[in-house]
C-alpha cells in the first residue's frame, strides 16, 4: 500500500507541493507560537519555588527605595534579597537592544543559582566598579571578550554629568538559560546615575528560608510596607512572570486564535484539494475495487494519503522551526525570555497533523468506500 | 464439460426516482468451463449489465447467478471482492490502468491482495507481461504506451492472478482494426492455450467471430439468431 500511496501523492506534483508548503508553513507557525506562548507562560521551575518578587503595588514601572533590601533581609523568614532594575538602552545601534539589569553581584548570583558564574569572574564583577558580565549567548553574539569596553547608549537613565552613554568593562560571562542578558554593577550605577535615580531599585527578589512559608512571607512583606509611601505587591516568581505576560496581552489566547484561523483555512484548502483529487480518481478507484480491493481497503488508502501528506507537511514545518530556533532564540530571548521548542510541542504538532489528515481525508474516504463500481465505470 | 456460469431467471431493474426500468428480463443461460463467448446486441440491450452481474460487480434484482461454484446473487460485498480477486479478470474498453504506476506495477496490483512476496509478485507480473508480448515494456507508464499496448497490459493484469474467467467489456472498442485484431488474437490464444473461459461484450461482428459462439441480446432478453447457436446446442 505504501508504494501506491506515494505514487498517488506524486500524481500532481505542483498541487501536492503547494499543499505541502501550506501545511509546512501552518505547522511552522504552530511551533513558533507554541514556543512564544511557553516562554510567556513559563513552566514552574524548581529553582524558583522559594523565590518572591517584590514590586511596587501600583505599577511595575514605579521604583522602590533601596533601603527595602535591608528591611526585608532582616526578616527571619527571608535568607537572601537582591535588587534589580530595568536599565534599557542599546549597544552601538538601537537594533542591538537586550535586557540589562543593574544588580548586586553577590546577592544576585546567590539567589539565581541556576545562572552559574565562575568564582574569578564574580570576583572581578564585584571588585571592578564599572564592570559588567554578559550571558554566554550575548557575548557570543557580539564577540565580546573579558576586558572589552562596552558602551551602552541610554534612553532612561542619564549620568550625573549629563552623559547618556555608559561605558562598562566586561568582567566575563555567565551561564543564563534565558539567552541574552547583561548585568552591571549596581554600586557603580547608583553612584553615577542622575540624582533622581539614586537609591532606587526597580524590584526586589527574595529567597525564603522555607518554601512552604512563601505565602505567609508574601503577606508579611506587603504588610511591612502597607502604610508607607511606597507600598509593595509581592508574588511568587512564577506568578510574577504570568502577570508580566498578561500586561502584554493574553498571549495564549492570541496565539490560539491565530492558530485556529490558520488551521481552519488549512482544512478548507486541503479539504478542497483532497476532494478534487478524489473526483479525478473515481474511475481508478472503481477499477481497483473491480480487481478485488475491498471498500475498506480503498477507503483506507484514500485516508492514508491525506494523513501522510498532513504528517509530512507537519514534519517539514517542525524541522524548519528547529532550524530557525537558534536564531530566534538569540534575537527574541532579550524580550520574552528563553525561546525554546519543546518536545511536547512536537508531539502536539504530530498529533494535530494526524487529526487534520483524518478530517481532510474523511469525506473522500467515505465517498471512496461508498463508490459503486458500476456507476463509476458507466460515467467513465 | 462442466458449467462455469449459470444464470437462472435473472432480472435487473434500475430505478430513476419513482420510475423503474427493467434492463434484464428473465435471462437464462449457462457457459461451460473453457468456452469463449461473445455477447452482442444493440446499445442498451443489457449486455454490459449482464457482464457486470457475471463478474460480481453488481447484484441482480431477482434470479440466481452461480459462477465457479459461488452464488453471486446472495454473496456479500466482502466475499464478492475476495471472489473477484481470485476468480475473475476484467478487461475494459478504456483499459482502466493506474496512470501513476508503470506497466509492471499495474499488472502486479491484484497480487497485493495475495500472500505472495514482493519478488514472487514481480516474477508473476513479468510472466504475465511476457505472455501478452510486453516483457520489455514493464517500466513504461500507461501514458507512454499505445492504446493496443495499454490493452495488453490490462489483459496481463487480468491474467496475473490466474483466474478461471476473463470478463471483457468491448476490449477492442477503442482500438483501430489492426490493433483490435491483435488483441482478439491474444484473447483467442489465452482461451486455446491457457484454457481460460472468456465472456466478451462487443458491438463488432468481426470481433465476435473470434469467439466460439455468440449470444445475442435485445431489450434485456437473450434472443436466438441464425448461425449463433453454441457448439453442440
Amino acid at each position: 500500500m505504501t508504494s501506491l500511496l506515494w505514487a498517488n501523492l506524486c500524481r500532481k506534483r505542483m498541487r501536492t507541493s503547494l499543499t505541502f508548503a501550506s501545511l509546512a508553513i501552518a505547522f511552522l507557525l504552530f511551533m513558533l507560537l507554541q514556543a512564544i506562548s511557553d516562554a510567556f507562560s513559563g513552566g514552574v521551575s524548581l529553582e524558583g519555588m522559594d523565590r518572591i518578587v517584590i514590586d511596587s503595588k501600583y505599577s511595575m514601572t514605579d521604583n522602590l527605595p533601596l533601603a527595602y533590601v535591608q528591611r526585608i533581609r532582616s526578616l527571619g523568614e527571608v535568607n537572601q534579597v537582591t535588587n534589580m532594575s530595568w536599565f534599557g538602552g542599546y549597544y552601538k545601534e538601537p537594533r542591538n537592544s537586550f535586557a540589562t539589569y543593574p544588580v548586586d553581584p553577590e546577592s544576585y548570583f546567590d539567589i539565581f543559582k541556576e545562572q552559574s558564574i565562575s568564582a574569578g569572574t564574580l570576583d572581578r564583577f564585584r571588585s571592578i566598579r564599572i564592570s559588567a558580565v554578559a550571558s554566554e549567548a550575548l557575548a557570543e553574539r557580539y564577540g565580546w571578550r573579558p576586558g572589552d569596553a562596552i558602551p551602552i547608549m541610554q534612553d532612561i537613565f542619564p549620568q550625573d554629568d549629563g552623559s547618556w552613554t555608559w561605558q562598562f568593562e566586561l568582567a566575563g560571562t555567565f551561564k543564563y538559560p534565558g539567552g541574552e542578558l547583561l548585568l552591571i554593577n549596581y554600586d557603580f550605577f547608583n553612584e553615577a546615575v542622575a540624582g533622581w535615580g539614586k537609591d532606587q531599585v526597580g524590584w526586589l527578589v527574595a529567597r525564603v528560608t522555607d518554601a512552604a512559608e512563601v505565602d505567609a512571607t508574601i503577606r508579611m512583606i506587603d504588610g511591612l510596607f502597607e502604610n508607607s509611601s511606597d507600598p509593595t505587591r509581592s508574588t511568587t516568581e512564577d506568578e510574577y512572570r504570568r502577570q508580566f505576560a498578561s500586561q502584554l496581552g493574553d498571549i495564549g489566547t492570541i496565539s490560539s486564535t491565530i492558530l485556529v484561523a490558520v488551521f481552519f483555512t488549512i482544512i478548507l484548502l486541503t479539504g478542497n484539494t483532497a476532494a478534487q483529487a478524489f473526483a479525478e480518481r473515481i474511475p481508478e478507484l472503481a477499477a481497483m475495487k473491480t480487481l478485488g480491493f475491498s471498500d475498506l481497503w480503498v477507503a483506507t488508502l484514500v485516508l492514508a494519503e491525506a494523513t501522510a501528506l498532513c504528517v509530512c507537511g507537519a514534519a517539514a514545518g517542525v524541522g524548519i522551526a528547529f532550524l530557525l530556533e537558534p536564531g530566534l532564540n538569540a534575537s527574541l530571548s532579550g524580550m520574552i525570555g528563553s525561546f525554546e521548542l519543546s518536545g511536547q510541542s512536537v508531539l502536539h504538532a504530530l498529533g494535530l497533523s494526524v487529526l487534520l489528515g483524518l478530517i481532510v481525508g474523511a469525506y473522500p474516504a467515505v465517498s471512496a468506500r461508498r463508490l459503486s463500481i458500476v456507476d463509476a465505470l458507466r460515467e467513465r | 464439460m462442466s458449467e462455469l456460469i449459470r444464470c437462472t431467471n435473472v432480472c435487473k431493474d434500475y430505478h430513476r426516482g419513482a420510475q423503474s426500468v427493467r434492463v434484464l428480463d428473465n435471462v437464462d443461460f449457462s457457459v461451460e468451463d473453457g468456452a469463449f463467448v461473445a455477447l452482442m446486441g444493440p446499445s442498451g440491450s443489457g449486455e454490459t449489465t449482464l457482464l457486470n452481474l457475471i463478474g460480481g460487480l453488481d447484484a441482480p434484482t431477482s434470479g440466481e447467478i452461480e459462477v465457479d461454484g459461488l452464488r453471486l446473487d446472495s454473496a456479500g460485498a466482502k466475499s464478492l471482492a475476495l471472489w473477484r480477486a481470485r476468480s475473475v479478470g476484467f478487461v475494459f474498453q478504456f483499459y482502466n490502468l493506474l496512470p501513476v504506476l508503470n506497466a509492471q506495477r499495474n499488472v502486479e496490483l491484484p497480487l497485493l491482495l495475495t500472500r505472495l512476496s514482493r519478488s514472487e509478485r514481480r516474477e508473476n507480473a513479468d510472466l504475465a507481461l511476457n505472455i501478452v508480448g510486453l516483457g520489455d515494456r514493464g517500466g513504461h507508464r500507461p501514458g507512454q504506451l499505445s492504446g493496443g499496448q495499454q490493452q495488453r497490459v490490462a489483459i496481463a493484469r487480468a491474467l496475473v492472478s490466474d483466474p478461471c474467467l476473463l470478463v471483457c467489456d468491448e476490449p477492442t472498442g477503442d482500438l483501430d482494426r489492426t490493433t483490435a485484431d491483435e488483441i482478439l488474437a491474444l484473447l483467442q490464444t489465452l482461451h486455446r492455450e491457457l484454457g481460460k473461459t472468456i465472456v466478451m461484450v462487443t458491438h463488432d461482428p468481426k470481433a465476435a467471430h473470434h469467439a466460439e459462439y455468440t449470444l445475442h441480446m435485445d431489450k434485456g432478453k437473450l434472443v436466438a439468431k441464425p448461425g449463433s447457436a453454441r457448439p453442440g446446442a
